[in-house]
């Protein structure tokens, strides 16, 4: 579904802040997995998001999505593929319009844009169906403006948007980190709910070690812009904390020393 | 009774000024760019109008063509922006100061071309806001701006005028959901000056003449438009065509405002001065609610 060839991404080279992201990292991600992706501060964790989503360009590599070369092609034009929410909560909506304008955007995510009016009634039923199983109210607040809403009714917002159209893959980028324990806890819920029902590849960068064993089918670290461990099925199903800590220090030759990534 | 007399003609600027600060609402509001373009387009706009009128052309057509050149003064700042980098402020100046010469070539090297009513027919005259008949400017101009809020009430409405709202938004989420932000930006600076320019061309047949710097200070001028408006009436007007219209009140209300500051004997060279005062003090207003006046947040209400 997803390959990653050969990928190096350097900021700042040449200059005394250079720091490189992401070092020949390759990846392929099959239809229907749940990947989880942790690693500490630095790792390229986020780095490797945003070259997959095109808000960053690589260095050199190849990103390929279903046979199609997407390397060059600009974040908006790969927006077609993708589903997105950020780690930020203002950064995945629009403050200034109402929820189901923001909704009505998303459903049209990949097509042409047209002279038809932006919102239909039926839409409207819709989308107020698809929010009443987030319990969070909002299906009475479908004109409400999006700026008014919390951090985690934003990003539940942001989760059914970034899903509402199928997306071949989704991409969440911390998207719990900004929220406290209870609400981080609910969204991560709903999005255990949204891939199961569509059946969604995804790809969950995650700075929680817990979380990251909890959700997915799949689970990568990274340290220094490289995947160190690649586990998935049964393995997978049996890890814990301490165990991946040990295969962590196994692999990377270094102590872990990440006490937010152990405890958060 | 010299501000009931004054009031006909201060109340037409103001219509005038309002065609021109919606489409100013368009960049400054919508996108959230301040395109300083305006300036220069403004004058674009009356300088094609009346030298095509001049040269014996239809008025209607005159003016279509001046907004059709407006279009391409606002795709210049666009490109400049979106394809060469440079800040959308900065982009907007160079524009601005590259249509002076523009304009001069476009009105022979004159800095001012007169357009009589009496020798053309023209839209719109100022010698007639007094007159009780069809002729009168009020009644064409508000024919013409209802009908523009109403095209852009219907755009804006569209998945096309959509996606141009969220990209003023929040460009990582309109990126994110596919949007084109780069060319949305373009095409709201397109519209945007298309309509100033549509602005200067009844402008300048308004007051009889073309002018090189009619334009000069009109960002200050659609500013202070639109504060007003929304000053006034941001509370009621939810709606995007009502917000519009009250951009046109918040033009009406300026002019009004400077018509009796005027009568009561302010020097009109002063005019500008007070002009950039008044924007300053409205535009400064939210920073200072924000710093002094912030409402504590109560504990327990909100949150996530």
């Amino acid at each position: 579904m997803l390959e990653i060839r050969h990928a190096y991404k350097t900021f700042f080279p040449g200059t005394i802040n250079e720091k490189i992201a992401l070092s020949d990292l390759n990846l392929s991600i099959e239809d229907g997995e749940f990947v989880t992706v942790i690693g500490g501060n630095g790792a390229g964790k986020s780095t490797m998001l945003n070259i997959i989503a095109g808000s960053l360009t690589v260095d050199s590599g190849q990103i390929i999505v279903d046979d199609q070369d997407i390397t060059r092609l600009p974040e908006y034009k790969r927006a077609a593929n993708f589903g997105r929410v950020f780690q930020d909560p203002m950064m995945g909506t629009a403050p200034t319009m109402q929820i189901d304008e923001n909704l009505a955007i998303a459903a049209r995510r990949g097509e042409i844009r047209g002279l038809k009016w932006g919102i239909d009634k039926e839409e409207r039923e819709r989308y107020k169906e698809l929010l009443k199983e987030f319990d969070l109210g909002l299906e009475e607040r479908l004109s409400a403006k999006v700026g008014l809403l919390s951090g985690g009714q934003r990003q539940a917002l942001t989760l059914l948007m970034a899903t509402l159209k199928k997306p071949k893959l989704l991409l969440l980028d911390e998207h719990t980190a900004a929220l406290d324990p209870k609400t981080a806890q609910k969204v991560l819920d709903i999005t255990d709910k949204i891939v199961e029902k569509s059946k969604l590849t995804t790809f969950m960068v995650t700075h929680n070690m817990r979380d990251a064993i909890r959700h997915g089918n799949r689970l990568l670290m990274l340290n220094e812009g490289k995947i160190i461990l690649d586990i998935k099925g049964e393995e997978k199903q049996k890890m814990t904390v301490e165990k991946l800590i040990n295969r962590f220090e196994k692999a990377s030759g270094e102590e872990f020393a990440n006490d937010a990534a152990i405890l958060g | 009774m010299t501000l009931l007399n004054a009031l006909p003609g201060a109340i037409s600027q103001g219509m005038l000024w309002g065609i021109m600060a919606i489409g100013l609402y368009i960049t400054f509001r919508v996108i959230n760019i301040s395109d300083l373009t305006v300036d220069g387009s403004l004058a674009t706009g009356g300088a094609v109008c009346v030298m095509l009128v001049r040269s014996g052309l239809n008025v209607w057509i005159a003016i279509l063509l001046a907004a059709l050149v407006g279009m391409l003064t606002g795709l210049a700042t666009g490109l400049l922006h979106t394809k060469c980098g440079i800040p959308a402020i900065l982009s907007g100046i160079l524009t601005q100061l590259a249509l002076y010469s523009v304009n001069l070539r476009i009105m022979d090297s004159k800095a001012n071309q007169p357009v009589s009513v009496d020798k053309y027919h023209l839209l719109v005259s100022q010698r007639y806001v007094r007159e009780l008949s069809l002729r009168n400017p009020l009644i064409l101009l508000s024919v013409i701006i209802i009908v523009l809020i109403g095209l852009l009430y219907w755009f804006f409405g569209t998945e096309k005028g959509s996606s141009i709202r969220a990209t003023g938004a929040n460009l990582n989420m309109a990126k994110a959901q596919g949007i084109n932000t780069e060319a949305n930006i373009n095409l709201s600076l397109v519209i945007s000056n298309s309509l100033v320019a549509f602005a200067g061309a009844l402008l300048a047949q308004f007051q009889g003449a073309a002018d090189v710097s009619m334009g000069r200070g009109a960002i200050v001028i659609g500013l202070a438009a639109i504060i007003i408006g929304e000053v006034l009436f941001s509370k009621i007007f939810v709606n995007f065509a009502l917000k519009l219209f009250s951009v046109v009140i918040g033009a009406i209300l300026y002019y009004i405002v400077l018509q009796i500051i005027l009568l009561m004997g302010l020097n009109t060279n002063d005019l500008k001065l007070f002009s950039a005062l008044i924007v300053a003090v409205f535009l400064s207003v939210p920073y200072f609610k924000e710093k002094h006046f912030r409402k504590p947040v109560i504990p327990g209400k909100g949150g996530n």
